[in-house]
This record gives structure tokens, sequence and C-alpha cells, in this order.
């Protein structure tokens, strides 16, 4: 319990660190843009600029503004747009985000669920015909873009078929092409990953041990072998939730879904600069205390970590 | 029951006579014959790869996409952005052998084309990512100690960096070009790298053959160059080809988004995204493309990758 609480306080200073170095290299990206931000197309007279200057501390020191910055993202305030006049980057994350997460946990879920019961039927079916076609269906999943499935989709399902609608999200239905182009890629990433493990766990002695015991078959792979075959999965977990966090940029802006990475890929085509970085440390932020949650998990559900010294010697 | 002459015959077997016997010179030549060819691991490793039909298809794919993105551009009649609004959306045809886009340049020229910027991104930032690995985890895995804390916390802290928002970042502020791209893939990219070269070599430098190396008194760098690198060689290769795809993929991703290689150049990613309209009208030859190429790339390497790993894994030599 006590090496448990130290491998905790470890992770936690870790995320700190790493929290600390994305705002710093925000702050410095941001001081080294060219131009001031309000000296854009708007022809404004030298006082309103100073004025504007003064009223977001763009004329103290570097060291005041940095200090001011890293507060206010504290304070979860990551500022004003500069492109759409009385919005603040809360206000967009407020309305896309939301949505986006939306997105996020139905892609996750049916990944994580379809991945393991792929990569467990191929593992059974080890060089059979099954094995063979999940496995090669697999490897085309993580060789395709999920913008290129995307636009496959739309148009074979959308507008040959008219199964689905093409955009927006609204019902159940606007949901399948979008999370099915965002969750092949961890889908297949996630099938082979089981495969590979559960072939290795179900040649070890206590898998032997539990059929000798007379133990179902079903009740071997669901107790006993795939709770060892599913570690691997959760230490991609983290890798994971980036990639599918980085898909709904360009998914949603495909699709036209209303959510928070499509206003980040349109800040970024207008230099919206304060949102984009508002948008990057907040994303940043949310994919750092995923992975510290993720490694935490780990350190619970496997004993055989030695938490006072992993990484070290 | 035996007969007279069998217990006669084995009775005196125990007893030849010694002109039974004759003397024979010892053959030096034969006595080192090898039965076997004998195979070094690389030799070996390419055996088994060969035998891999999966990862030899991506192998030749890559070589002659290779070939294709050196030569390809100059066999084609048409410049890369000569743009010619008349000959808009044309079919593939025997003038265009795939088709033209919205500004009617020619989709075979810029695929190549293309292939020329994806590859070189690809190759390049893996190098990058390489070389620093290497270096980064040769050092902190053979070092040890206090060296090998302090330096593994600063790829803790690193890894931990949302890899495409970094990128993203460093790209507005620098602007996209193909050299700042590189820059942006490789400044995060080489974690992954460094991580893989110290497990391998605080595995290897446990052996013998480094504490024999060390008794004859060789220089640490000679020692890692000599004695470490070449072990280590297999999974750094391994994730090398895993790199590249990433590398490309995060090159046409970034494209996709605006924030890609820029006018003149070419590149798949920018390809795909200029064609996502003309898809819902029918002109399915200027995504097709593109799309084919990128996914089939990463599908090569994907799959030379998987073959590399079972041919270069000790583990599973016969």
């Amino acid at each position: 319990m006590k090496h448990m609480l130290k491998y905790i306080l470890k992770r936690l200073l870790i995320m700190i660190i790493t929290l600390w170095v994305i705002i710093t290299l925000t702050f410095i990206l941001m001081i080294n843009i060219p131009g001031s931000p309000f000296n854009s197309d708007q022809s404004s007279n030298e006082t309103v600029q100073a004025n504007l200057e003064a009223h977001y501390n763009l004329d103290q020191p570097y060291y005041i503004q940095y200090l001011l910055y890293i507060k206010s993202i504290v304070t979860f305030d990551f500022g004003p747009s500069i492109k759409q006049p009385n919005q603040t980057v809360n206000d967009l994350l407020s309305r896309g985000f939301p949505i986006s997460f939306e997105l996020g946990i139905i892609t996750i879920v049916l990944a994580v669920i379809s991945g393991i019961l792929v990569g467990i039927i191929a593992a059974l079916r080890h060089n059979g015909f099954l094995d063979y076609l999940t496995m090669g269906i697999a490897v085309l999943g993580i060789s395709i873009p999920n913008f290129i499935l995307a636009t496959l989709l739309i148009q074979q399902l959308a507008v040959n078929l008219e199964i689905f609608p093409t955009a927006t999200w609204r019902s159940p239905a606007h949901m399948v092409l979008p999370v099915l182009a965002l969750a092949t890629g961890p889908m297949a990433i996630i099938a082979r990953l089981t495969r590979s493990t559960m072939l290795e766990v179900l040649t070890q002695d206590y898998i032997k041990m539990a059929k000798a015991k007379g133990l179902s078959p079903w009740k071997v792979i669901f107790k006993h072998a795939l709770r060892n075959a599913l570690m691997p999965v959760v230490t991609i977990m983290g890798t994971l939730f980036a990639g599918i966090l980085t898909g709904t940029f360009v998914i949603e802006q495909i699709f036209a879904i209303p959510g928070m990475g499509r206003y980040f890929v349109e800040s970024i085509n207008q230099r919206d600069y304060p949102v984009i970085m508002g948008t990057t440390v907040f994303y940043s932020a949310f994919l750092i205390i995923m992975l510290f949650i993720v490694d935490v998990v780990y350190g619970i559900l496997d004993p055989r970590i030695k938490m006072h010294q992993k990484g070290g010697k | 029951m035996k007969s007279k002459e069998e217990i006669e015959y084995t009775q005196t077997a125990a007893n030849v006579p010694d002109e039974w016997f004759s003397w024979k010179e010892r053959d030096k030549e034969k006595l080192e014959q090898v039965s076997r060819p004998s195979l070094s691991y690389w030799q070996d490793a390419w055996r088994r790869l060969v035998k891999n039909k999966m990862a030899m298809l991506g192998l030749i794919f890559l070589v002659l996409l290779t070939i294709m993105a050196i030569i390809g551009p100059i066999l084609s009649p048409y410049e890369v952005n000569r743009q010619s609004l008349p000959d808009q959306y044309q079919p593939p045809s025997m003038e265009h052998w795939f088709g033209t886009d919205n500004a009617g340049r020619d989709v075979f020229t810029r695929t190549w084309y293309g292939a020329r910027i994806s590859l070189f991104v690809g190759f390049i930032a893996a190098l990058i990512d390489v070389t620093i690995g290497i270096i980064w985890g040769g050092i902190s895995g053979y070092k040890g100690g206090r060296t090998d804390n302090i330096m593994m916390r600063i790829i803790e802290v690193l890894y931990g960096l949302p890899y495409l928002l970094v990128v993203i970042l460093l790209l507005v502020v620098l602007g996209p070009s193909l050299g700042t791209i590189i820059l942006a893939l490789t400044i995060t990219g080489w974690v992954g790298m460094a991580r893989i070269v110290r497990g391998q070599v605080l595995q290897i430098k446990n052996y013998e053959f480094i504490l024999a190396s060390k008794s004859f008194g060789t220089k640490t760098f000679r020692i890692i160059r000599k004695n470490l690198l070449p072990n280590a060689m297999g999974p750094i290769i391994v994730q090398m080809t895993l790199t590249i795809p990433s590398a490309i993929f995060a090159e046409a991703f970034l494209s996709f988004i605006g924030l890609g290689i820029q006018a003149p150049f070419a590149s798949w990613g920018v390809m795909a995204n200029d064609s996502l309209g003309a898809i819902l009208s029918g002109n399915w030859w200027t995504l097709f493309f593109p799309a084919f190429f990128i996914s089939f790339t990463m599908f090569a390497f994907n799959v030379l990758g998987d073959g590399l790993q079972d041919a270069l894994d000790p583990k599973l030599r016969k």
C-alpha cells in the first residue's frame, strides 16, 4: 500500500511537470508569433491598440505575463477569441466539447469491446480462416487513415446507398458513420494486441491447469485468460485516447459535427491564436490526466509491477 | 534360439584380430567441415522474411513506389502544377492515366510527386528519430545510475505530451513547410525510439561478451558502437518501419487540416483534401489515387514491420 502511494505520487509529479512543459511551450510560442494579436486587418489607431494591450497585460514584462498566463490556465480561463467577437475559448469549449466527448466515448466503447472480441476469436482460431480474415482486415484498418475511411463511408453508405445521413449530429443514425470512421483504427490495434497476448497467455501452465480442473472453455477464456491478456490493452489506452481525440478534428470537419475539433481546425485556418493555444492546452491537459489515470489503473491491476522501482534499475 | 555360428561370431567380435583394422589418416579439412551452410543472424532473418509473403508484397510495393517517386515525374509530359482549366476533371484516359483534378492538373504526375514528399518526410523523420533515440537511449541505458534516472524522467515527461497536438502547435507558429514539418514531427517523435534502445541496451550490457570487451580495456564509445548497437539492431529496425508510416500519416493528416506542405509542393494529404468535394460529384479518381497510395504505403510498411518483427526475433530462429 505504501509502494502504491509512492507510485501514484511519482506519476502525479511527472504529470504536473508535463503539464508545466506544455503550458510553458504554448507561452513561448505565443510570444514568438510575429505581430501583435490586435494588429490584424482591422485598422485601429495606436491608442486603441495600446489600451487593448494594456487590457490583456501585453505591455507587462514577459515574466509577469508568464505568471499571469499560468494563473489564468490554472483557474480554467483560456482567454478570448480574436476572430469571433465576444467569444471566449471557454464559450467554444462548453459548446463544442460535450459533443466531441460524446463522439469520443461512443468510439472508445465500441473500439474496446469489439476489438477485444475480435482478438479473442482470432486467437482461438489461431492460423485458421477466421484468424487470417480478421487480422487481414485489422492490418487494413490500421493502414487506412480515418479521414480517407470517412470519405469512403460517406460516398458508399450515404451518397450511393443512402442508408445513413451524411452530416451533422442529431440522431443515433447521424452518429453511425463518424463513429465507424473513428473507431476502425483503434479497434484494429486492440484486436491485434489482444490476439497476440491471448496466444501467449493460452500456452501458460495455469490455463492448462484451469482446463484440467474441468472448467468450461468459456470460463477458462473469460475468467483466466482474458484477465491477463488485457494488461497490454490497458497500457495503450493513453495513446488510443490521443489518437481518437486528434481524429475528431478531421472527422468533425468532414461530417460537419459542431464539436470542439471542428472549432479547433477552423481556428487553425483563421490563425486565431488564442483559441489555438487555449484549446491545445485544454486538450493536452485532458490527455495528460487521462494518461495519469491509465498509469494508476495499470498499477492497481497488475500486481507484478514493483511500484517502488518502476523505470529505475 | 541362436545358431552355433552366430554364437561363435559374437564371441570373436569381442576380440577382433588386429589385421582387420587399417590405419586411416585424419582428414583435417573434413573435421572442420560443417554439414549445413552456416547463416549469420542477418542471413537467417532475410531468409525468414522472404518466406513471409505479405512482408515481401509490402517490400516490393515500397521498392516500386520509391522508383516511381524518383522517375515518375520525369516520365510524365505534364508539369506538377501546370493548371489548365479546360482540362478540369478529366476521367482517367490514355492522355491522363489517373485523370485530372479540379484545376486540370495531371493526377498521375502529382501522385508520384506526392510520393516523393511522403517518402522523404517519412524517411528523414524516422532517420532523425533513430539517431537521437540511439544516442539518448544508448547513453541512458549504458551509463545507468543517476544519469539514467534523469534522462528517463525527461523522457517520461516528454512521453506524456500529445504528439500531434505539439506538432500542430509548432506548425501554427513556425508556418508549414517541408523543414518545419520534419522538425515538428521529430521534436517529440524520438522518445519512443529512445525507450526501445534503452531497454535493449539494459538487457545486452549484462552479457558476458560485453564484460570480455571491457576487460580488454575497450573504450565505452567503442563498446556501444561495436558490441551493443549491432545486437540491439532488430527492435530498432522494427520500430523504424513503424515510425515511417506514422510520419506519413501525420503529414497527410496535417495537410488535411490545412497545416501541411504548401504549394508548389503536392503531397498526398493535400491532394486528398483538395478532392473532398469532388467525390460527391462523382469525380472519384481525384480522391482515389492519393487515398489508395497513402493507405497502401501505410499497409506496406505495417506488414513489412510485422514481418521484420518475426524475422528479427532470435527466439523464433529455427
